[in-house]
This record gives C-alpha cells, sequence and structure tokens, in this order.
C-alpha cells in the first residue's frame, strides 16, 4: 500500500475474517477471492511476503484476523510489516483489547483511525494518541449533540 | 397523517443502523441476497427523507454493502448531500463514502468543487482533515486543477496536522494536474525544513516518490537530504530518504562515494530490521551504479554480504527471505562474495517454506561452477521428485534447465550427463515446460556435435516408449519433447543403431494423437529415417528389406494423409508419393538409396533469431510491393473461391522463382560469397574443430567409450543421471592420475594439441577437462544486431508527465520563469499573488544578472565536463526552439486536452535542456560532491568582468573539482562588492589574500540558505 499505490486502498472487511484490497479498474471481487485465498492457504511457518502479480503481498496474522497490504516491489516489506503491527496497536488502543467483533460493528471508526494513519499510500501519523485524537473529537461531538 | 409519516421515519432511523444491519447480515446467512436486497429498499426510502440524521446513517450502510461489493453508484447524489452537511459527524461518513465509492467517472464529483473548498477553508481542523483525506481518494483532474491552489495555501497553515495532509495530498494533486508541479515546488521544498516532524516526513515521502519516477531532477535537492539523513532519527522517514538516494545515485557517481560512509554507519549502529535492510539495499544500488573503478568497496560489499547473512541465519522467516532477496541483488554484480555462503544457500533450499526456496534457487544460479555443477543438479533432481505443487516443481525445473544451460553450458563438463537429466525431467507429470525441456535437446544435439551419437540413442528410446506417455503427453505440455526427439532421430539418423526399429515407432497410429505441428515433424523425420533405411540396406545388398521399409511407408502413410492438420496432411501427401515412385524404381532393381538421401544432405547451422534482420535486401526488390495484384473490391465479393484457386497456383508453381537469369545469379552468388567472407559470425567450411580434436593426439586418453559402454542404454527410457555423477568423479581421478604421468613425461615432450593445454598447474577448476572436446557451434550472429533494446516504458505512465524541470525554481527562478499559463488557476480571490511570490520575486530579482550567470555557469561546466558538453552543445540551438514549443504544449495542456504522448515529449526535451538551464544548480552540487566550500549564495550579483579570468584560471583543472573556481567565485562576489579597482591591476596573489580575508567574514555572513546547512555537512577542505 503505501507508496506509489495511487489506485490502492486499504479495505477492513470483517465479513470472511479478511481485510480486502481494492484495485480501481479491475474486476475486484476476483482479486479479492485470490488474495484471500493466497494468504489463507499459507502455513505459519512460512514468511509474510508473497507475490502476487505484480504486487507484493504483506500480511500478517492476528488470530483469525489477516491484515494484506500490497505494496510494489520498491517498497520496504520489513517497514509495511511494522506499519500494520502499529495498527493494529492503534485499533488495540482504542477499542481497548481489540477483537474481531469491535472491528466488525465499528467500521466506520477503524476508517477513520487508518485514514489518520495512511494518506493516499504513505504513512502520515504513527503516534498513537495523535492517531486517536480526532476519533476522540468525533465522540465527543456526537456524545454532545 | 403528516404525523405518522414524521413518526414512521424516526422509527426507522433508530430501526436499523449500521450495526444491526452487519448483525442482521450475519443472521441471514441462507438467503443473504435478499436480506441485502430488502435493506437496499429500506436505504433507498431513508434517503429520500428530509432528515440528514436518517440519510446519514443510510449512506454508511451503503459505505458497508459497497465494501461487500454491491453496487451503489445510484446513491452517488445523496453522498454529495451527506458530504455538505454542517456538523462533522455527517460530514465525516458522506467524505467515508465519497472515498470508497467515487472515481473518475462519477459525475456528481464536479458537483463537489464548491463544498470541498469551503471545507478546506474551514475554521476547524478536523472539517479541513477530513476533506484532504476524502480528496486524496477521489481526485480528478478536474479537481486537482481547481482545488490545487487551495491546497498549496494549505501548505503553510498553522497547524501541522493540516500542513502534513495538504503536502501529501500535492502527490495526487501532481499526479493528475502536472502542470501544478512548477509552482508549488518551491513550497514543498520548504516543507522538508519544516519544524514538525510530520510535516517533514510527508514532504520526504512526496518528494521520494517523485524523484523516484524522474531522479534527474532532484538532483539538486541531494545535499538537503543528505543533511536530513544524517540528522534525522525518524526510521520511516530515513528509510524513505535512503530509497531516494538510490535512485539518485546512478545519475551521479560521486553521490554514491559520498553515501558509502554515513550508510556503513548506519548499518553497524541501528537496530531496526528495515532500516538495515533498506540500507543494504541501497548500498548495493550504489556499489552497483560504482562498479567500474572503484577497487575499495570490497569492504561495504563485505560487510553488506555478513549483515545478510545473518539475516538468512535468522529464524524470522521473513529476514530469511528478504535477505536472500537482497543477496541475489548483490549476486549479478559481485558473484564471487556470495558464492562463499554456498553452504547457507544450499541449506535455505531445504527450507519448509516455499517462497524462501524459490529465493534460494534464485541464488543458485550464481553459485555453480564446473565442479559443483552436477551436485547441485542432484540436489535439484532429488527436490523434483519430492515436490508436491506443480508450480514450484516447474520452477525447479525451469531453473535447472537455467543453471545448465547458462553462458552457453559454461559449467557443462558433461552432456552426456546433461541429456540424461532432461530425459528424466520429461517423466515429470503435467509440467507446462516440455517445450524448454525440447528446445533445451535440440539445441544441445544441434550444437555439440560429440553429443549427438548419445543424444540419438536416448532419443530413439525416448520415441520408444513414447506411446506408454502418449495418454499424459496429450493434456500436458511435455509432448513437445516428442517433437525434439522426432527431429533429433530423423536429422541425426546416421547415428541410431536400428534406425528401423524407430522409423516403425514413428509411424505408430497412435502417433496421430499428437497435436498437429508434431505430427508434421513425425512424417518429416520418418522421411529421412527411411532415406537412411535405405542406405543401409542397399548397402547390404538385400533389396527385399528395402522393398519392405518402402511397404511399411506406403502402408502407414496414409494415415497422416487423412489428417485435419494442414501441414501434416501435406507433408504426408509428397512423401507418399515420393516413396511409392521409389517403389517402382525398387522393383525394377534401380538403385535410389544415394538419390534419397541426397534429399536431406547438407549440415544445419543454427542461427541466431535475429539473423533474419541483417540479410540485405537485394536490389530492385520491394517487399511491400503487391506480387499479384490485389483483387479490387467489387472483385473480390464475388470472385473470391477464384482468388483462392490462383492463391494455391502460386504455391505450387514455385519454377517461377527460378526465372532470373544466369548473370543475375552469378551476381547474386558473388554477393553472397563476399558478405559471407566479411561476416565474422558465418561458419565457414573450413575444417571444424571437430576434426582437429580428432587428430589431437592424446585424446584417446578420455574414457569415453568406457563410459558408453557402462551406460545402461538398453533400459528403456530410463536413463541415470545419477550414474554419472560417480563416473565423472572416476574419470577425474583417472584424468588426474594421467596428468600426473603425463607431466612427467611433458618434461621430455613438447607440449601439443588443445587437451594438454590444461594440463599443467594444480587442480582447479578449469582443469576439469570436459568428458567430450565440446564443440560448441555458437549461433550465426550478424554483426550488429543487438539484443532488443525496445523502450519498454509504458507510455500511460501518470509519472511521465511530472518529469518536469524544477531546478530553476528557486534562487534560479530567472532561467524559466512561471509562464502565464502555467500559474494555477485561482477562482477565490484570496490573496493568491502573495502565495505565488516565491517564484515570481526570485525572477524578478534575477532577471537582470540571468545573463552572467548562465555565463559563469557555463563556463564552470566547460572545464569540468568538456565530455558531456559535447552534447548539450548541440542542442543548445535547438533549445530555443524547444521552448517555443514548450510554450506551445503547454497552452494545449491547459486547454484541457491531455494528450500522453505530448507531455511526454515535453518531459523528455525538458531532460535534455535541464543540464544548461540549471548549470548554476548544478554547480553547487558539484561543489557540495567535492567537499569544496560553497561558494555564495546564488542571488549575489556576479559582474560580467571577472568571467575571462574565471576561464582562464580554470582551464587547465579540467575535470577536477576545484577549489580554484571556488575561489573564483568568492571574487566574482566579494570584487562586485568591494574593491572592484584591485582586480583591474590584475595582480593575482594579492586577489588570494583579499579573498582569504574576505572568507571568513564570508562565511560569518551568510547564515541564510542552503549553504549553512551544507557547509555543516562538508568537511574542513584545503581553503
Amino acid at each position: 500500500m503505501i507508496s506509489s499505490h495511487d489506485s490502492l486502498r486499504l479495505f477492513l472487511a470483517a465479513a470472511d475474517n479478511d481485510d480486502k484490497v481494492r484495485v480501481d479498474g479491475e474486476p475486484r471481487a476476483a482479486l479479492e477471492a485470490d488474495v484471500v485465498r493466497c494468504c489463507l492457504s499459507r502455513k505459519k511457518e512460512q514468511c509474510s511476503f508473497v507475490d502476487h502479480r505484480d504486487v507484493r503481498l504483506v500480511y500478517r496474522q492476528y488470530a483469525a484476523l489477516y491484515i494484506v497490504v500490497g505494496v510494489t516491489d520498491t517498497e520496504n516489506e520489513l517497514s509495511i510489516y511494522e506499519l500494520i503491527h502499529n495498527f493494529v496497536e492503534v485499533l488495540d488502543k482504542y477499542f481497548s483489547r481489540v477483537s474481531e467483533l469491535d472491528i466488525m460493528f465499528n467500521l466506520e471508526r477503524v476508517h477513520v483511525i487508518l485514514d489518520e494513519m495512511i494518506q493516499n499510500g504513505h504513512v502520515v501519523e504513527t503516534n498513537k494518541s495523535r492517531v486517536l485524537a480526532p476519533l476522540h473529537a468525533l465522540t465527543k461531538m456526537a456524545d454532545a449533540s | 397523517m403528516a404525523l405518522k409519516i414524521v413518526k414512521g421515519s424516526i422509527d426507522r432511523m433508530f430501526d436499523k443502523n449500521l450495526q444491526d444491519l452487519v448483525r442482521g447480515i450475519r443472521n441471514h446467512k441462507e438467503d443473504e441476497a435478499k436480506y441485502i436486497s430488502t435493506c437496499i429498499d429500506e436505504i433507498k426510502q431513508e434517503l429520500k427523507q428530509d432528515n440528514i440524521a436518517v440519510k446519514a446513517n443510510a449512506v454508511c450502510k451503503l459505505t458497508y454493502l459497497q465494501m461487500l461489493g454491491y453496487d451503489v453508484s445510484w446513491a452517488a447524489f445523496n453522498i454529495v448531500e451527506v458530504m455538505s452537511s454542517s456538523k462533522f459527524t455527517y460530514k465525516r461518513i458522506g467524505y467515508l463514502a465519497a472515498s470508497q465509492c467515487f472515481h473518475e467517472s462519477t459525475d456528481v464529483i464536479m458537483l463537489t468543487t464548491n463544498q470541498i473548498r469551503k471545507d478546506l477553508s474551514s475554521p476547524n481542523q478536523y472539517d479541513t482533515g477530513v476533506a484532504l483525506t476524502g480528496l486524496s481518494c477521489f481526485v480528478t483532474p478536474d479537481l486537482a486543477r481547481d482545488l490545487a491552489n487551495d491546497i498549496m495555501t494549505l501548505m503553510s497553515h498553522t497547524k501541522p496536522y493540516i500542513r502534513k495532509k495538504a503536502v501529501l495530498i500535492m502527490y495526487k494533486v501532481f499526479l493528475k494536474y502536472p502542470e501544478s508541479l512548477r509552482p508549488a515546488f518551491p513550497r514543498l521544498k520548504e516543507k522538508l525544513e519544516d519544524p514538525d516532524p510530520g510535516v517533514q516526513s510527508a514532504a520526504v515521502n512526496v518528494i521520494c516518490e517523485l524523484a523516484r519516477r524522474n531522479p534527474k531532477n532532484y538532483l539538486s535537492l541531494a545535499p538537503l537530504f543528505f543533511k536530513l539523513m544524517t540528522s534525522s532519527t525518524n526510521n520511516w522517514v530515513l528509510i524513505k530518504i535512503i530509497k531516494l538516494f538510490g535512485a539518485l545515485t546512478p545519475l551521479e557517481p560521486r553521490l554514491g562515494k559520498k553515501l558509502i560512509e554515513p550508510l556503513t554507519n548506519l548499518i553497524h549502529s541501528t537496530s531496526a530490521m528495515s532500516l538495515l535492510y533498506e540500507c543494504v539495499n541501497t548500498v548495493i544500488a550504489v556499489l552497483i551504479s560504482l562498479s567500474s573503478g572503484m577497487p575499495n568497496h570490497s569492504a561495504s560489499i563485505q560487510l553488506c554480504v555478513q549483515k545478510l547473512r545473518i539475516l538468512i541465519e535468522d529464524s524470522d522467516q521473513n529476514l530469511k527471505y528478504l535477505g536472500l532477496l537482497a543477496m541475489s541483488k548483490i549476486l549479478k554484480t559481485h558473484p564471487k562474495s556470495v558464492q562463499s555462503h554456498k553452504d547457507l544457500i544450499l541449506q535455505c533450499l531445504d527450507d519448509k517454506d516455499e517462497s524462501i526456496r524459490l529465493r534460494a534457487l534464485d541464488l543458485l544460479y550464481g553459485m555453480v561452477s564446473k565442479k559443483n555443477l552436477m551436485e547441485i543438479v542432484k540436489k535439484l533432481m532429488l527436490h523434483v521428485d519430492k515436490a508436491e505443487g506443480t508450480t514450484y516443481r516447474d520452477e525447479l525445473l525451469t531453473k535447472i534447465i537455467d543453471i545448465c544451460s547458462q553462458s552457453n553450458y559454461q559449467y557443462i563438463t558433461n552432456f552426456e550427463w546433461y541429456i540424461s537429466i532432461l530425459v528424466e525431467l520429461t517423466r515429470l507429470e503435467g509440467t507446462r515446460h516440455g517445450h524448454l525441456i525440447a528446445s533445451q535437446m535440440l539445441d544441445v544435439a544441434i550444437r555439440v556435435k560429440a553429443i549427438r551419437a548419445f543424444a540419438v540413442a536416448q532419443m530413439a528410446t525416448l520415441l520408444d516408449n513414447a506411446h506408454l506417455l502418449t495418454g499424459n503427453m496429450q493434456r500436458n505440455g511435455i509432448c513437445e519433447v516428442s517433437y525434439a526427439a522426432a527431429w533429433i532421430c530423423g536429422e541425426f539418423s546416421e547415428h541410431l543403431e536400428n534406425p528401423m526399429q524407430t522409423l516403425e515407432a514413428m509411424l505408430r497410429p497412435k502417433v496421430a494423437t499428437l497435436p498437429g505441428h508434431i505430427q508434421a515433424v513425425y512424417v518429416q523425420n520418418a522421411a529421412k529415417l527411411f532415406a537412411t533405411v535405405l542406405k543401409s540396406q542397399e548397402g547390404n545388398t538385400d533389396s527385399t528389406a528395402a522393398q519392405e521399409t518402402s511397404q511399411l511407408m506406403i502402408e502407414r502413410l496414409p494415415l497422416f494423409v487423412q489428417s485435419a492438420n494442414l501441414e501434416v496432411q501435406e507433408r504426408a501427401s509428397c512423401i507418399l508419393q515420393l516413396v511409392k515412385y521409389i517403389q517402382k524404381l525398387q522393383q525394377k532393381d534401380v538403385e535410389v538409396a544415394e538419390e534419397v538421401s541426397a534429399l536431406f544432405a547438407g549440415e544445419l547451422n543454427p542461427v541466431a533469431p535475429k539473423a533474419q534482420k541483417k540479410v540485405p535486401v537485394p536490389e530492385g526488390l520491394d517487399l511491400d510491393a503487391w506480387i499479384n495484384e490485389p483483387p479490387s473490391e467489387s472483385e473480390s465479393e464475388d470472385e473470391q473461391p477464384k482468388a483462392i484457386f490462383t492463391k494455391e497456383e502460386t504455391k505450387h508453381s514455385r519454377p517461377r522463382h527460378i526465372e532470373v537469369d544466369e548473370k543475375e545469379l552469378a551476381r547474386r552468388r558473388e554477393a553472397r560469397k563476399q558478405e559471407q567472407a566479411n561476416n565474422p559470425f558465418y561458419i565457414k567450411a573450413s575444417p571444424s574443430s571437430q576434426k582437429v580434436y580428432q587428430d589431437t593426439p592424446g585424446v584417446e586418453h578420455i574414457p569415453v567409450v568406457q563410459i558408453d559402454l557402462s551406460v545402461p542404454l538398453k533400459v528403456p527410457g530410463l536413463p541415470m543421471s545419477d550414474q554419472y555423477v560417480k563416473l565423472e568423479e572416476e574419470r577425474r581421478q583417472k584424468e588426474r592420475a594421467e596428468k600426473k604421468k603425463k607431466e612427467k613425461k611433458k618434461r621430455k615432450e613438447k607440449r601439443s594439441g588443445r587437451g594438454k593445454k590444461h594440463d599443467s598447474g594444480p587442480e582447479s577448476e578449469e582443469d576439469i577437462t570436459p568428458a567430450h572436446m565440446v564443440d560448441i557451434v555458437t549461433e550465426e550472429m550478424p554483426e550488429n544486431a543487438l539484443p532488443s533494446d525496445d523502450d519498454d516504458k509504458d507510455p500511460n505512465d501518470p509519472h511521465k508527465a511530472l518529469d518536469i524541470d524544477l531546478d530553476n525554481l528557486g534562487e534560479m527562478a530567472g532561467r524559466r520563469p512561471l509562464a502565464d499559463s502555467e500559474k494555477l488557476p485561482v477562482r477565490s480571490h484570496r490573496a493568491v499573488e502573495a502565495a505565488k511570490s516565491p517564484g515570481e520575486d526570485g525572477d524578478a530579482e534575477t532577471v537582470a544578472t540571468q545573463q552572467p550567470k548562465k555565463k559563469s555557469g557555463k563556463d564552470k561546466r566547460d572545464d569540468k565536463k568538456k565530455d558531456k558538453d559535447k552534447e548539450r552543445k548541440k542542442s543548445k540551438d535547438e533549445k530555443k526552439k524547444k521552448k517555443h514549443k514548450h510554450e506551445e504544449k503547454e497552452e494545449d495542456l491547459l486547454r484541457g486536452e491531455v494528450h500522453e504522448p505530448v507531455v511526454q515529449s515535453e518531459g523528455i526535451s525538458q531532460v535534455a535542456e535541464l543540464p544548461t538551464s540549471t548549470s548554476a544548480e548544478v554547480s553547487d552540487l558539484d561543489f557540495w560532491l567535492s567537499n569544496a566550500p560553497v561558494p555564495s549564495n546564488t542571488q549575489v550579483e556576479s559582474p560580467p568582468l571577472p568571467l575571462p579570468l574565471i576561464s582562464s584560471v580554470n582551464t587547465p583543472l579540467i575535470h577536477s573539482m576545484n577549489y580554484w573556481s571556488v575561489i573564483c567565485c568568492f571574487f566574482s562576489r566579494n570584487l562586485s562588492l568591494y574593491c572592484l579597482p584591485m582586480w583591474i591591476s590584475d595582480l593575482f596573489f594579492c586577489l588570494v589574500l583579499i579573498f582569504l580575508t574576505l572568507v571568513f567574514f564570508d562565511t560569518a555572513s551568510s547564515l541564510k540558505g542552503h549553504i549553512t546547512l551544507s557547509s555543516s555537512i562538508l568537511q574542513p577542505s584545503s581553503v
């Protein structure tokens, strides 16, 4: 995802325990299915990088949840790997011990977090409290109204 | 009534929110589609309400459905409505939906322009933030053009939260609207030094991304980035910067030299694996670009390899994978240093992870040598047997062939072994690479003359047993192998032990189930075999046997005559007629064998793929001219059958070609001979090395015959390559023993023959003599035929449009000021002029001094890079014209007709223009790179008078980055400021003194711009 992926955005879908990737202009469902199959078929002892067509998938597994990021081959795979963990840590902080259901039922909040961390394929913010600041502001606003 | 509606809507509002939807979908697993369609109906109802809260809720649900893959484009207008809500909670839902659902062809996007502009200038930072985030997902060229200026203003917003988002989104804007890059760049550059690390990192991200695509235009930023690299502690930023340098170094080798040291320091000091990996990667890239003429970098390579070894040895599979990946990059340029880690890589072949094994396979390519090839391939063959997945097995197969055939079979000492490996590979079920194996078999059999007898024997067994495999072969690609087998048996049939048997094998009815092109080869080569068989049988004066052979052909061929494949049919019927005629002659007791085999006489040589291009077109031959007049359109409709008929006629009337008169023929022959004589790649009819080999004394010592005997050829289809490994060992041992013997003799004898050349000296890799004296026939390759150098760049790459010369924007804005047409279109009446000022101010200031600056820059460069200059000078004349063209083109673009090719050509010509137009910048960079102090701010006015002096001083110091030019620059500056009369006196020594005194003054006073920055990184130079 990070960099050069003008058309790639990470998508969260709790539906089938998988994150989803969207590429504009490509049959999304087919790509999704491919990626999901690709990641689920991999065993624990295999490494977290897979070449899939012209993107390299970096994924990380958290219990039943996979977080998958597609990057170009110029990207630093390890940094993405860390970014995924950072993202999960932020989720964990916000939902205090995040579970799959949290993500499933609070999808729009997860989107906000993701938008704060990543913007058009670049890392914007990695500081947990700063990522969550707008979200807290939002909840305050909602409570006030 | 009205109350009821309101009540209903409120009910519905509390009825189902997103959570309920998600829960509902999960509870209706069986009839999900039905449930969702009812939900969508509800949402449609909700969207009709006036209540914005209901609408927002509906849009929120739609976003979720969109993610599940349902089409929600019908609600685009409602999304815009929600976006324009004044409440942030709803606005955010609207923007989220927009960012997920909108794309370039969504027409309601046009309606959002003003709303977004309003949000961008909102006093609430979160409003602005959400607008920027949303915009980054659905920005279109139109939006980019209209909003570029607003976003540019936001880049200097007081809040870093907004600044960093604005900076990041600029990249998207540049992509969609390349014209905005030039006006926005100075500000972007400023952001590199923003006090907030987040903004800084965003700017680094954007510039790195831009520079990776068009590195040339960003070379001048190198000093700034260098400073950031040495000062920053943010690993994210560091990785980006290091990546950027990786892109820049190929353009500027001196930069590489400068980088090595800090990078190696980072490698030593960092604890972050990602940063370490990036550093190693870049060091590799730097070393690749430096690989010529840098003898002392072996230390860095060693360091990299060591670090990578640590990565590979790590238990973490990810690190292992990346280590191998990086290792393969080193392999390309420094194979020696990787080879020492062979043990480790072979170990990785046994890894449980397939992707790691694949990476290790890539590396093996560079690991092999004559000594270990057999061993490695044996190991791979074991893996082939074990491999479960076909993809991995196919990969193994191609790798085995790659490894063996690399650099013209350099590492193969025993081709019998290789052929048997290939035959073993044919037993793989379900491989896609039958074609690859086949082409290898053909290649080896044709080019290695000594192996032909063995190859033919193997192929004959393969053909004999083909029927066992045919069932499978039909399905998978392995049947291609029989193509090769048939061809080899036919072409080199003189080596066959039992040609009759092979002939029968090739004419089995089962053959008809093979693909057409293979059948065609079978038929053709059956004819070749027939010729050989006839020859041997007539030699035995056994006339009945010969007649029986003909009878066999006549019986079997009709099967092929009936083939649906045109090629098979044609060949079969031709050959059938021929055989029938031969049979007639045989019945009259005429000796025909000689004439039949004459049909297939002559040697076939391999021809390079591009050879055809080099064959000159004879004079007077127009390849584009019609041979027959094309049928006119009116004719073609009703007379099509006739046309086909005439076409066929021409096919058969071959003699027509031989109407050229004798003189012409003779002339052509002469020309051809001339051509061949001049062509170094044409293999002349001189005695081949094969013969030389046979004459060479001492060759008898090589126990080829023994090997042949011990190979279990009679075991059908089961040659064991493993045996060759043992045999090879024995052979080498014997050889060694013989050599020792010989060495004693040799003192008395004189050396002669090829075989003995390697005899002396210790046993090294090169000393392993091949079992066969291999005559690898080189392909006939005409001179000048280059490997394809086609430009494979994607013309649709949006980054091409961003290849814009940026150096002249900052201080040197005068060179190519922002034309009116380039200014960002402004709709609002905000203080845009201020935003635009950096470019224009600089412009106004430097206009007066433009001319001298240009000259001094040029003179300096003349001395430094004369060779490069030659090209540039050529283009100088064209430049004015080009400039003119640019303006036109840009105007074109502004009219909204984005012609990709035009943009491209603009980019290219601007690159050509870059060096001269930015000479001052370039020389700044030169100074920085050469560790000399940076002379002065570019805004300093240099008088025209010192110019002759500069050039006179500089001329002897070509290519060396000299501080003389620095001194001169100071002169030019200081003189203008202080004492002109001094220089009229032209006392050089005095000037130096003055300069030295002023240097201190100068460094103390110049506190602005990048000078201070760069001087802090520079080591003190001799000045």
